[in-house]
């Protein structure tokens, strides 16, 4: 087995290529970027005329179908997730004017379900 | 019957129970990479140290017919003995006996290693391999880790604890670690979530192996439930012991002096390692070991929140918590993640009578709406929090930026730092020279000739100005602006000289930490 180091015997030298002009407010610094920042989700305005999938799990039931005028609140689909079978509610009024899923499909989180307009 | 009757009995009795689970369940046991519970012991406790209690402690499962089985120790090893001659109270589940799996008398010896740990006032370590509640004990399984998780809590900040990953630590298990102040992970080894890949499986339909969901890297690179990863078991050990020579046995002692050693200066220069330039990169930790013993400087959550850097290391023998930002990584920031990470150190620190030695160069807070939208406020705070909180000694180093509320936040002068060093090279100011000129010169770039010229020639303005140490030394909120070859000196002076210090803050039964 190699032997266990637990200390640094001299200084690693900068990762000079792997250096990037990182801004912080308007002055900007040459450093790296950590993994879990590069990887960070991409901001999403709220737009409530599109429903999406709060969990993942498999689309049970239709309550409306493409034309149908809905108000806020109105139940949409049924999602089974968490062994239940959950209504989603429409978080805005509209006409449905696409559905992305079908009965039996199973579904990531953040799936597109419904969009109004 | 004669004496030696009885102790060839008894030797009998503790052949059987040391066996744990047989002789194939070891044998699976290694296939893995993993050492048996009790050689986990004996290769972490000085030699001939380990003093086992409770070997003959039988479960008391009685429902499914558990009453017809035997669990040489159900299931866990407990006992106490040494590292390098620091006491420790200790306990190893013991996968080969039901999967480690925890039962009322399996919790209840944890237990009461726990209880003589706080009553000795020594380290507790727990190893943790263990497939999970004894399904057959039911609600007993539950209460056994109920009062291991009230212990932990009575416990923090009164004895240091460990625990050590050294197999699956699932479902309600995992909050054992979480309570306690240091969790060490082996690649491959350990596992640790709260509902498994099954689970998810089932109830969600995602797809994840154990590893990419709970294994070592993930805890010590992206959940930051880990503070310290291994390849092996051995290092893990080496790791262990290392970081029981930092800290006291309790709180109320502080930790083992060691022979003074001088910085390794020839490797560790500042000259060389250290770029004026505000804008150009370099590793903190170097700056750290060109200050501390022996240039030895023992890192803790190395691979997580690496934009700002904690540990330990010693000046002069004695123990100190450093915690620096990093300007290698995201320019040093302070988000959510890193002030987590300090946060929960500093307090460690205070709770152990460990003194800070705190290194800023950051330009302030990571802006960003994924930061805002994760809570930086409330998270953030945890810095301003346990940096006013603690009361041990305080020693701050302003190396280069000190900007805005990140300049507050790295123990200044108005959190109550003991004394606040700047080298020449630092810019303690509101913010960045050119942010600033932008506000503060609006007019006179916008109604200029050449904005652009006009605009260079602000920033060199306020640069000149304001980014030194000089405007805040001139307020007394820098103690001493020093040469960047005397921070060893000045710091080893700073810490001699508040050996005593005792301050009190108003009496109450607890602040209320942004959690």
């Amino acid at each position: 087995m190699d032997e266990i180091k637990l200390y640094a015997e001299e200084p690693d030298p900068i990762p000079e290529d792997q250096l990037e002009e990182f801004k912080v407010g308007e002055d900007s610094f040459m450093t790296t970027m950590s993994v879990k920042y590069k990887n960070r989700k991409p901001y999403e305005p709220i737009n409530l005329k599109v429903i999406k999938a709060a969990i993942p799990g498999v689309i049970r039931k239709h309550y409306v179908k493409v034309g149908d005028k809905v108000k806020l609140g109105d139940k949409l689909v049924v999602l089974e997730a968490m062994k239940m079978k959950n209504d989603i509610l429409s978080t805005d009024s509209g006409v449905v004017e696409e559905i992305y899923v079908k009965i039996g499909d199973r579904i990531p989180k953040e799936a597109l379900l419904v969009k109004l307009k | 019957m004669s004496l030696k009757t009885k102790t060839s009995d008894l030797k009998k009795r503790m052949k059987d129970a040391v066996q744990g689970g047989g002789s194939q369940a070891i044998e699976k046991q290694k296939a893995g990479g993993k050492l048996t519970a009790r050689e986990r012991i004996l290769a972490l406790l000085d030699k001939e140290s380990f003093h086992e209690y409770d070997l003959f402690v039988e479960h008391a499962g009685r429902d499914f017919d558990m009453d017809k089985k035997y669990l040489p120790g159900d299931g866990v090893v407990t006992g106490t003995g040494t590292i390098q001659g620091h006491p420790v109270c200790i306990y190893a589940q013991d996968f080969t006996v039901a999967g480690g799996s925890l039962g009322y008398m399996h919790a209840k010896k944890i237990a009461k290693i726990m209880d003589h740990a706080m009553k000795l006032k020594v380290p507790i370590i727990g190893i943790n391999d263990s497939g999970g509640a004894r399904i057959q004990e039911g609600v007993n399984s539950l209460a056994g880790y109920g009062e291991i998780f009230y212990r932990n809590t009575q416990a923090s900040g009164y004895i240091p604890q460990i625990s050590v990953i050294l197999g699956p630590c699932a479902g309600g298990a995992v909050y054992s670690p979480a309570l306690t102040d240091f969790v060490f992970v082996v690649d491959k080894i350990s596992k640790m979530f709260i509902t498994g890949p099954e689970v998810i499986k089932t109830v969600l339909g995602e797809e994840i192996s154990m590893e990419d969901l709970g294994g070592a890297k993930v805890h010590a690179t992206i959940t930051g439930n880990a503070h310290f990863y291994a390849e092996s078991e051995l290092e893990c050990f080496e790791q262990i012991k290392e970081l029981v020579s930092y800290i006291p046995w309790n709180n109320t002692k502080t930790a083992d002096p060691y022979p003074p050693k001088n910085p390794r200066s020839r490797s560790y220069k500042i000259d060389s390692i250290f770029p004026t330039n505000p804008k150009q990169p370099y590793d903190v930790r170097n700056i750290i070991m060109a200050i501390c013993d022996d240039s030895k400087f023992f890192e803790v959550q190395e691979r997580w929140a690496a934009n700002i850097v904690i540990g330990f290391a010693r000046m002069n023998g004695q123990t100190v918590g450093f915690v620096a930002n990093q300007p290698l990584v995201l320019a040093g920031v302070l988000d959510v993640d890193s002030s987590n990470k300090a946060g929960r150190f500093i307090r460690f620190c205070d709770s152990f009578n460990i003194p800070l030695v705190t290194l800023v160069d950051l330009p302030g807070y990571l802006p960003g709406i994924d930061q805002e939208h994760a809570g930086v406020i409330r998270h953030g705070a945890k810095v301003l929090y346990a940096y006013s909180e603690a009361t041990v000694p305080k020693t701050t180093v302003i190396l280069r930026k000190a900007y805005g509320g990140g300049y507050i936040a790295m123990c200044s002068n108005h959190l109550r730092a003991d004394f606040v060093f700047a080298w020449p090279t630092a810019e303690i100011a509101v913010m960045g020279p050119e942010g600033a000129a932008n506000i503060i010169f609006r007019k006179e770039i916008t109604t200029a000739e050449n904005p652009e010229e006009m605009r260079k020639l602000k920033i060199k303005e306020y640069k000149e100005k304001f980014a030194n140490p000089y405007v805040a030394a001139a307020y007394g909120y820098v103690d001493a602006v020093i040469e960047p070859s005397e921070t060893r000196k000045f710091v080893l002076h700073a810490l001699e000289i508040s050996k005593d210090k005792d301050v009190k803050g108003p009496k109450k039964k607890h602040g209320i930490p942004p959690f």
